[in-house]
């Protein structure tokens, strides 16, 4: 499967998305977002970090840069996208995904494992997870607060869209295990074709016993079918 | 020609920020203070001397950056 990493001034998880691509087999390509073609991919990652410092907003000024026509025109051909964290708040200016992500409820930067319940286990980017299946992710952001309008909202709840929520070690959702004030303890979502998925949480840090868990790995081996 | 943009949060959009200076403010004893909303501001000058359409340019600049139409409002002045 091939993939490609887009990074920005101001990425900084590109190179652990990268190691983790490759160890689960991706023959992966770091593109730099000036590039104006994109190499073919039946994935694209648009990574975490801080890309323009987040000026303006989280993701603005990424979202407007030259290799985003590139992947929206792969993304409406079919691609499959994912965005993690930093990538998450770029799919939504770019307008790939609904909603958008608030500063955090308590206005801190959250960096710390969390317990997250996987919803829809019946996509390409899910299907190696059981239903419900509680796995534990790292997040680390500022702006991880989900909101959308309630329309949205309905249809993420009835279509299935909701890829992760947060909960506790138990399962459960509310508001003590919502770390940002995300609507709905929402974590990740996916388009209504379920080729983009964007996530606060970073599963490219859970691959590896050694430095966390794996509970990442079933993220990257549910794509590679 | 010269505009300003003031960015806000839309009404029913948790504004955390906006809350925390209020609290301060309180603390640090202002009286008679009834809520704060924090926002943004812009200063832009536009080549353009009509305005009309000058302000059709601001607009666009609105619309397709400064602003995110899901959770912000804006107004657009002259200056």
């Amino acid at each position: 499967m091939r993939s490609s990493v887009i990074v920005f001034p101001g990425s900084n998880c590109d190179r652990d998305i990268g190691v983790a691509l490759e160890k689960m087999q991706f023959k992966n390509q770091m593109i730099w977002h000036k590039e104006t073609r994109l190499p073919k991919s039946d994935l694209i990652v648009i990574p975490g970090g801080f890309s323009y410092g987040d000026y303006l907003r989280s993701g603005a000024i990424a979202g407007k840069s030259l290799i985003i026509d590139e992947v929206i025109r792969a993304a409406n051909s079919g691609c499959l996208i994912l965005g993690i964290c930093n990538g998450f708040q770029i799919l939504t200016e770019t307008g790939l995904l609904k909603g958008t992500l608030l500063r955090n409820k308590n206005l801190k930067f959250i960096n710390k494992d969390v317990q997250i319940k996987v919803l829809n286990n019946k996509t390409k980017f899910t299907n190696k997870y059981k239903k419900d299946q509680i796995i534990k992710i790292n997040i680390a952001h500022n702006e991880g607060n989900f909101f959308t309008d309630l329309l949205h909202l309905e249809k993420l709840s009835n279509e299935n869209l909701i890829a992760f929520k947060y909960c506790d070690e138990k399962g459960n959702i509310n508001e003590n295990s919502n770390p940002n004030g995300s609507l709905e303890n929402i974590a990740g979502i996916f388009n209504d074709n379920k080729n983009i998925l964007g996530m606060m949480p970073h599963p490219e840090r859970m691959i590896d016993e050694f430095i966390s868990n794996k509970d990442g790995v079933n993220l990257f081996t549910s794509l590679l079918g | 020609m010269k505009f300003s943009v003031t960015v806000t949060l839309k009404k029913d959009v948790l504004d955390p920020q906006g809350k925390v200076v209020q609290n301060t403010l309180v603390n640090i004893g202002i009286k008679n203070l009834k809520s704060i909303r924090q926002g943004k501001y812009f200063e832009i000058e536009v080549d353009e001397s009509e305005l009309l359409t000058a302000e059709k340019i601001v607009d666009k600049m609105c619309k397709k950056l400064l602003v995110n139409l899901v959770i912000e409002d804006y107004k657009i002045n002259k200056i």
